[in-house]
């Protein structure tokens, strides 16, 4: 058995890491209550696009913007959305293993794949992985700007527009609630169009200015350019709350190692002292 | 009592303003436009500019945006604002940035970045524990 000094050792570093991972916990706890708001505050611009878009291939269905023409898949283009840090639990494997399985159905028909990462883990993993990374962004921070996506997702646009791209994945991480975090993979291009609002009773038109057309396609980019926001601030809170839960875990299992060596160390004191105690009773008897 | 709408001023990364409002102004493409209410229906790009409101009670406020869309329907008016200053060069360059950042990412030895990552996220943990312990000891 080790000696008492060696426990204690260990019981302290023990207690250190445990002091760490409490912190980290309640960093991320803050954290997310941040990134949920910011996950709140992008949502209305979206829904407001999504119901303008919805209204304009509505009232023009004679023009079809190439976002909304179905083609044959022939090259199809993937923004993997990861986190920059480790420890936080699964998340990350589950949205690769999610990622790659997409990417070798593809590949099995036949269909060649181009990757997008933000995040520093996605970009590790998939370079490890061999896919052909066209374009990256890592270290975001918490706050993510718009602006640090428009470079990344104009890659894929233009792809699109060029007819490299027949197809458009987004694959993220869904907030569901703090203990559950869902990899889902979003089709981005071709925009379903029956997915925007169905309803177009009103009969009225909006004046444009300047054309109908030209309107329609800012409007589709900034569409496809808010949808990757949101999947990157979205990420970030699954981010937070996963690694809140891992701390969490960490810290109990660490409080229950300290208990355990507590337990043994007293064992140790104890039998010490026993010890000492019948050497001394012996070494009487023996005068 | 002067008729009002309302108004939605939002943005990809926040909602700026919401409330109801006496008249609007914004800087469309074809020249600044006022807007009261039962206007008919109209949407616009905007550019780089002022947004401004006059309130119910004739208070003013005053947004910028750099550019965007705006849609108007008689009572209500939403600024679907730009965060970021879009003009096609500049978003060029970032497309180039983006791609260059892949292939000196795929050229780099990434072993040693890791490690130096690891190293300044403890250091960030230990600092901010540090802080907690303060925070602790004043509150005592």
């Amino acid at each position: 058995m080790a000696s008492g000094k060696e426990i204690r050792t260990k019981i302290k570093s023990v207690k250190n890491t445990q002091k760490i991972t409490r912190a980290m916990e309640m960093v991320a706890a803050s954290k997310m209550r941040k990134a949920q708001d910011r996950m709140a505050a992008s949502r209305p611009y979206a829904d407001k696009m999504r119901s303008v878009i919805g209204h304009l291939s509505q009232a023009h269905p004679e023009y079809r913007h190439t976002f909304m023409v179905e083609r044959e898949a022939k090259r199809v283009g993937f923004i993997i959305i990861s986190t920059d840090r480790g420890l936080c639990g699964g998340l990350n494997t589950n949205l690769f293993k999610a990622g790659l399985q997409a990417l070798r159905s593809w590949q099995e028909q036949g269909v060649e794949v181009e990757l997008v990462t933000i995040g520093s883990k996605a970009s590790q993993f998939f370079k490890r992985f061999g896919g052909k990374i066209v374009a990256q962004a890592t270290h975001l921070g918490d706050a993510p700007k718009l602006a640090d996506l428009i470079g990344l997702v104009k890659v894929m646009l233009d792809g699109y527009d060029e007819g490299r791209l027949d197809r458009l994945f987004l694959q993220y991480n869904r907030f569901v609630n703090t203990m559950t975090q869902q990899p889902q993979n979003e089709q981005l291009l071709p925009i379903h169009t029956d997915s925007l609002e169905q309803e177009l009773q009103h009969h009225w038109d909006y004046i444009y200015e300047p054309e109908a057309t030209e309107v329609l396609d800012q409007l589709l980019m900034r569409y496809v350019e808010s949808l990757v926001y949101q999947g990157v601030v979205e990420n970030i809170a699954c981010e937070q709350a996963a690694r809140m839960v891992a701390m969490k875990a960490a810290s109990d299992n660490a409080g229950g190692l300290i208990s355990e060596l507590q337990l043994a160390y007293n064992k140790a004191r104890q039998a010490a002292i026993t010890q000492e105690l019948s050497e001394i009773v012996g070494g009487a008897a023996a005068v | 009592m002067a008729m009002t709408m309302h108004v939605d001023i939002v943005s990809a990364e926040a909602a700026i303003f919401s409330g109801t409002v006496e008249m609007f102004f914004a800087p469309a493409v074809q020249g600044e436009i006022g807007v009261m209410p039962r206007h008919s229906p109209l949407i616009t790009q905007l550019k780089p500019g002022s947004v401004r409101v006059v309130k119910q009670g004739g208070e003013e406020d005053t947004f910028y945006v750099s550019g965007g869309m705006l849609e108007i329907q008689p009572h209500v008016v939403t600024v679907l604002a730009d965060t970021a200053l879009r003009a096609k060069d500049v978003d060029e360059a970032a497309a180039i940035e983006a791609k260059q950042r892949a292939e000196q990412a795929m050229k780099d030895a990434q072993s040693d970045i890791d490690y130096a990552r690891a190293q300044s996220e403890l250091a960030e943990a230990i600092a901010q524990l540090q802080t907690i312990q303060q925070l602790r000891k004043k509150a005592r």
